[in-house]
């Protein structure tokens, strides 16, 4: 199968080799939240839902007092794929995502600023067209952001495709978190077998995309100030 | 949450080994890139390995079983990593289902081997769309001394890579019959493993400046971050595991993968070796033990075989000694063989000791053996019959 046709050099849906698919980002879609986004790549769609900061529930999963608790919770709906089979909850692979979506929250809230309390992380995947992780990601920080939890930076994620850039077969697929203003990497996934220096072009692809995000996040977030502010005006 | 019983240290114990790592030194003495001490131990089976990286053991043991291909991929075997984080080596894993370090150590050992293509999956079909080979890796944590992940990628490769699975045919009427042999009829088969990918573990510390490999213990307790690079030996990366934490700069990670590959290269050539050793002491053990039963045996030896099968046999007896894997694949054939009833020739040929002493010795291993493996490679060889009179005789006794 070829990805990129060697004729228009565009890809099946059309894009640019390098080109993102079309984001939109919205604040405030769940109402009895503190905070609440829904993120949209392409014809992937997040729904994100924050809950805290408040007191710890279960006393026994504090981990220490002097930092929040952060929670995650990954849920796929049933109808998010194309075949409509009730998925078990807590499988392994949402199992695995809640963690790195937790880790990856962890490293950009500034957890010290509220000791003895617990943050609740909801993400639920109603569509999914690939990279539903970074999409998972994107609406997270939204989330937090609305809820107004301290954080140090804008984590944002993007995955790039080695067949967008060689036309070779195979999905290898690396899935980056990155902090915009440390210019850091947080997360990093990728399988499949690539030689060291296509990985590192395929990585600085997905930090390109990561940057983008964080423009159009920022931009998402400046308008939605705009909009209270004019709220508390009237 | 299964973390929440992890051992924490106090605030002094943080700080020694923050400032130690800061001069480049390590609680437990090691460089910044060294490796605990590696020992890779066998099981007396095919497809059992412990591994012991420090104080961390892991037991990988492989086994697999004829079942229903998945319908989208009908002519390809099936690989799948269990794990199992026994409370018994870490006060923080508790019991029941597993918790998410060891889902996710299973997926990250998992996606290294799997998407790499590592082992060869369409070697392991039998019948498409019908019967193909599952094999299933049980990693078992025996003690947690950190760093898990590497011990227990290891663990599944050493048992990957002596794990032998049944021999099996296709025939009968509609050629849909599957016969899987017994291993003692004929000898099993290795997997086809392309190349082995290795994890290496990185924990950062700091505000991801500092970096060592290998984590311990009490280092995993303090990091702020750690990334799984899987790397083979020619320096392809299989995949890449950092879960959020601490962040670190895009040349840290590509000076990482560097470092990785050097100590993936290490690792296999370890791994290699220590399978070598196993397999050609297995197939000496089987070498050996074929002379007893072959002296045993009533039948008169075919003296015309025995000369035409002298030139074939002197290479056999002489390959063993060259290359470990080599001899695995040869004791097929010798078994065979010893089917038409020309069991004593080659015997002979693979025993250069005189026949005399030959037949001591071999009165004496026969009883052990005996104990050992009731069903052992003689009992293939011997004609139905005889093996029941022997069992007679014993009960009698």
């Amino acid at each position: 199968m070829e990805y990129v046709n060697p004729l228009t050099g565009f890809r099946v849906d059309g894009r640019r080799p390098n080109e993102m698919r079309q984001l939109k980002g919205e604040v405030g879609v769940v109402a009895r939240a503190d905070g609440s986004a829904l993120f949209e790549m392409g014809n992937t769609r997040v729904i994100a839902a924050v809950y805290g900061p408040r007191e710890v529930q279960n006393k026994g999963q504090q981990v220490n007092s002097k930092d929040a608790l952060v929670r995650c919770e990954y849920r796929m709906a049933d109808f998010s794929t194309g075949d409509r089979r009730r998925k078990p909850k807590g499988d392994r692979r949402s199992t695995e995502i809640s963690l790195v979506i937790r880790q990856t929250m962890e490293a950009s809230i500034l957890t010290h600023l509220m000791p003895r309390s617990q943050i609740d992380i909801f993400v639920q995947v109603l569509q999914a067209d690939g990279g539903t992780r970074a999409a998972c990601i994107n609406a997270a920080t939204l989330a937090l952001a609305d809820a107004g939890i301290p954080m140090r930076d804008i984590v944002t994620s993007c995955s790039a495709d080695l067949n967008y850039i060689e036309d070779s077969a195979g999905g290898p697929d690396v899935t980056v978190g990155f902090l915009t203003k440390m210019d850091k990497v947080t997360l990093l996934q990728m399988d499949a077998k690539l030689p060291m220096d296509t990985f590192e072009t395929v990585m600085d692809l997905a930090i390109e995309g990561c940057k983008a995000i964080a423009n159009y996040i920022r931009e998402v977030l400046l308008e939605n100030t705009r909009r209270l502010e004019c709220q508390r005006d009237h | 949450m299964d973390h929440h019983q992890r051992w924490h240290p106090t605030v002094n114990e943080r700080e020694f080994i923050e400032r130690a790592l800061q001069s480049d030194l390590r609680v437990d003495g090691r460089r910044p890139f060294d490796f605990r001490r590696l020992k890779i131990l066998f099981g007396r089976e095919d497809g059992s390995a412990e591994v012991q990286l420090g104080d961390t053991r892991v037991m990988g043991y492989a086994t697999a079983q004829l079942v229903q291909p998945y319908k989208d991929r009908p002519n390809e075997g099936t690989l799948a990593i269990f794990t199992e984080f026994s409370p018994m080596a870490d006060p923080a894993f508790e019991p029941g289902r597993p918790g998410e370090s060891a889902i996710e150590l299973g997926r990250v050992v998992d996606r290294g081997l799997r998407e790499s293509r590592a082992v060869d999956m369409e070697s392991l079909c039998v019948v498409a769309g019908k019967h193909v080979w599952s094999v299933r890796v049980d990693l078992h944590i025996l003690d947690n001394g950190g760093n898990l992940i590497d011990a227990a990628n290891i663990a599944a490769l050493a048992a990957l890579s002596t794990f032998r699975r049944p021999e099996c045919t296709v025939g009968g009427e509609d050629g849909q019959q599957v016969t899987v042999h017994d291993p003692e009829v004929r000898d099993p088969l290795p997997l086809t493993i392309h190349h082995l990918p290795i994890a290496v573990t990185f924990a950062y510390f700091g505000e991801g400046n500092i970096m060592v490999i290998d984590p311990t213990y009490k280092e995993e307790a303090v990091m702020g971050g750690r990334m799984t690079a899987t790397i083979n030996s020619n320096g392809d990366v299989c995949s890449i595991q950092k879960a959020g934490g601490e962040g670190v700069m895009s040349s840290v990670i590509m000076q990482c993968l560097r470092i990785a590959s050097v100590k993936a290269a290490d690792i296999t050539s370890k791994i290699k070796n220590e399978v070598n050793s196993y397999t050609s002491a297995k197939a000496l053990q089987k070498v050996k033990r074929l002379p007893a039963s072959a002296l045993k045996k009533d039948n008169a030896p075919d003296v015309a075989m025995k000369e035409s099968s002298d030139g074939a046999l002197e290479t056999q007896s002489t390959k063993p000694s060259s290359d470990g894997q080599q001899i695995n694949k040869e004791p097929p054939s010798v078994v065979e063989d010893n089917k038409q009833e020309d069991v004593e020739p080659m015997l002979s040929e693979c025993n250069p000791e005189p026949q005399s002493e030959s037949r001591l010795t071999a009165g004496g291993s026969d009883e052990t053996q005996e104990a050992i493996s009731p069903k052992s490679l003689k009992d293939a060889v011997k004609p139905k019959h005889k093996i029941k009179k022997k069992q007679h005789s014993k009960i009698n006794v």
